[in-house]
């Protein structure tokens, strides 16, 4: 595909912006930042009466950039382009998107890698936790700033999913739909033992200096990129990478076992050296902390349904078959939950050897439920 | 709309709670909302089913009625309906169990396997029935838990269901002289109205 064509069939080039709260925002912690910095993108028209705003919530290493591209030279676009875009499922001929980086992140808005204010120093390990409702909060800044009263959709997969859950509990006027997909309303002590293997993995390195790594000079290269790796295991199903690489070698010779590589162990490698490049070790730990503690039916004495009793927003809830990390039963209790309180709940089951990643791949069947409740949600507006 | 659903919709209060079990389409439940005010929500397995639900606006769950209704709470519905899906599933009896625990009442409709013809078939030629209401050679047939209106009235009262009311229909939904006179020889499918023991 020529690159005009591919742009051209997208959404084309995009441009962040950057929102700036100049105001304390106090965590749910305890812990206050004296200001923040939120980088975000739009796609589609905002129509006259601000009723067709959607709010696209990121994963454990997402970012803004879900859609288009920033340069007619990148080589791939946004991480979500398969869903946003002119007629996709989640289509900017109809809709206003809105996609940013959460606190916290390392693409631009304020987090572990930002100078604290009146000092030299970045923040680093000294980020205070954040949390998903205070990730929701901000959000909201975000959306006041825009001039959004209420969101027609909040989306989210994964980690996005639990932020477009908590909106419907935290602010149930200004939600009108949640899409939860590959998501949970708390995660399994599987789950988080995953998380900690992978935050193990980092402040064991000893290029991480309990987190000061830059002003050593250095960065935990191998513990991100091991962290990464056992990450993408997860995300990936048995079968799914059975398909994809089965036992090819990418060299070596079996019968003299010497220099053996398989093509499963360069392509993890080259995933994990690529991401540690890319990504913040103490944003990784913090977006990590951010997914175990989630858990909004512990407020309500561990009833999710209580939790779910005073939201008013319609929900979509999206599971994958080969998903073991987010599996389908999680969704289900969700959707579960959602019928007790009496709330208006359709959910679907995604046929998919991809695994947990499947919520970001072009899957016939996932696109077009996908697409079909957004439209009708669209129609309705 | 199907006219089976109509007969059905008409025995729905309105703002009922409702649950359809293999909703289809999600006919009944849109009529039901436009109509009753019902904002009901049905369970189905079918893709295309399903985002033909979502495209109406219809609250619908991806699930298969074999793996039960455990994650429903007892009381939860006024009302549990399931059309011609009772002679596919692999447990009718604890599914007819489970429907009137989360429902106060339940309404069930089923093909007749009593009906003339098959019997015709079966006990004249031998062969299990081909009949225009169950169409189905017995090596592919969906229907697996065929059952005549005596047979389920007998298993409602050995359960003590109470049988709240009865429609038997000929194939094309309409009431028929003969049906109403000799249902279990003459009806083609039936409705009950259930509910629990008193």
């Amino acid at each position: 595909m020529s690159k005009s064509a591919f742009a051209g069939g997208n959404l084309g080039v995009v441009t962040p912006r950057i929102f700036s709260h100049d105001a304390p925002f106090r965590l749910r912690s305890g812990a206050e930042l004296p200001r923040f910095d939120l980088v975000y993108e739009t796609y589609g028209t905002l129509n006259a009466d601000r009723s067709n705003a959607i709010l696209i919530c990121h994963a454990l290493s997402g970012h803004h950039h879900a859609a288009g591209v920033h340069a007619l030279t990148d080589e791939k676009p946004g991480w979500w382009n398969n869903c946003i875009g002119p007629g996709k499922a989640i289509n900017t001929d109809q809709w206003f998107v809105v996609s940013l980086n959460n606190l916290g992140g390392c693409h631009g808005s304020t987090g572990p890698r930002t100078r604290r204010p009146d000092s030299d120093d970045i923040y680093g390990p000294d980020f205070p936790i954040v949390c998903v409702e205070d990730w929701v909060r901000s959000q909201a800044l975000l959306a006041d700033h825009l001039g959004i009263e209420r969101f027609a959709a909040i989306i989210g997969g994964s980690l996005g999913g639990m932020q477009a859950l908590q909106w419907t509990i935290d602010f149930p006027e200004r939600a009108g739909a949640a899409v939860v997909i590959a998501s949970a309303a708390k995660l399994t002590a599987q789950n988080i033992a995953f998380n900690e293997i992978a935050r193990h993995a980092i402040t064991s390195d000893p290029h991480f200096h309990g987190g000061r790594y830059q002003a050593a000079g250095h960065n935990p290269d191998v513990g991100l990129a091991i962290a990464r790796m056992i990450g993408h295991v997860t995300y990936l199903s048995d079968s799914g990478m059975g398909q994809r690489f089965g036992r090819q070698l990418k060299s070596g010779d079996l019968k003299v076992g010497d220099n053996v590589e398989f093509q499963v162990q360069s392509y993890l490698r080259y995933q994990g050296q690529t991401f540690s490049r890319q990504f913040d070790a103490n944003t990784y730990i913090l977006m990590t902390r951010a997914l175990d503690l989630y858990d909004p039916a512990s407020a309500c004495g561990d009833d999710l349904v209580k939790a779910l009793l005073q939201t008013s927003a319609k929900f979509l809830v999206i599971s994958f078959s080969s998903d073991w990390r987010f599996s389908v039963e999680r969704s289900q209790e969700i959707a579960h939950a959602l019928v007790r309180a009496g709330k208006d709940v359709s959910s679907a089951v995604i046929e998919s050897e991809h695994g947990h990643d499947s919520f970001l791949l072009p899957i016939p069947r996932y696109l077009d439920v996908f697409g079909t409740y957004l439209a009708q949600l669209h129609g309705a507006l | 709309m199907r006219p089976d659903l109509k007969i059905i919709a008409d025995l729905v209060n309105p703002g009922a709670r409702v649950l359809d079990l293999g909703c289809g389409e999600g006919e009944l439940l849109a009529h039901l909302r436009a109509n009753k005010g019902v904002n009901g929500y049905g369970l189905d397995v079918d893709a295309s089913n399903i985002t033909t639900c979502l495209a109406k606006g219809v609250n619908v769950i991806e699930h298969d009625l074999d793996a039960g209704l455990q994650q429903f709470a007892d009381d939860a519905f006024d009302m549990v309906v399931m059309t011609e899906t009772l002679q596919s599933v692999h447990h009718p009896e604890e599914l007819l169990k489970e429907m009137l625990r989360i429902g106060r009442e339940c309404i069930v409709t089923f093909p007749n396997f009593g009906h003339w013809r098959c019997r015709l078939h079966l006990g004249l030629r031998g062969r299990m029935p081909i009949v225009n209401h169950l169409p189905y050679a017995w090596y592919d047939t969906p229907n697996i838990r065929l059952c005549t209106f005596d047979d389920f009235e007998r298993l409602c009262h050995a359960r003590r269901y109470r049988i709240i009311q009865r429609f038997v229909t000929g194939p094309d939904y309409h009431p028929r002289h003969l049906a109403g006179s000799l249902p279990n020889l003459f009806g083609t499918i039936a409705f009950y109205r259930l509910g629990r023991s008193t």
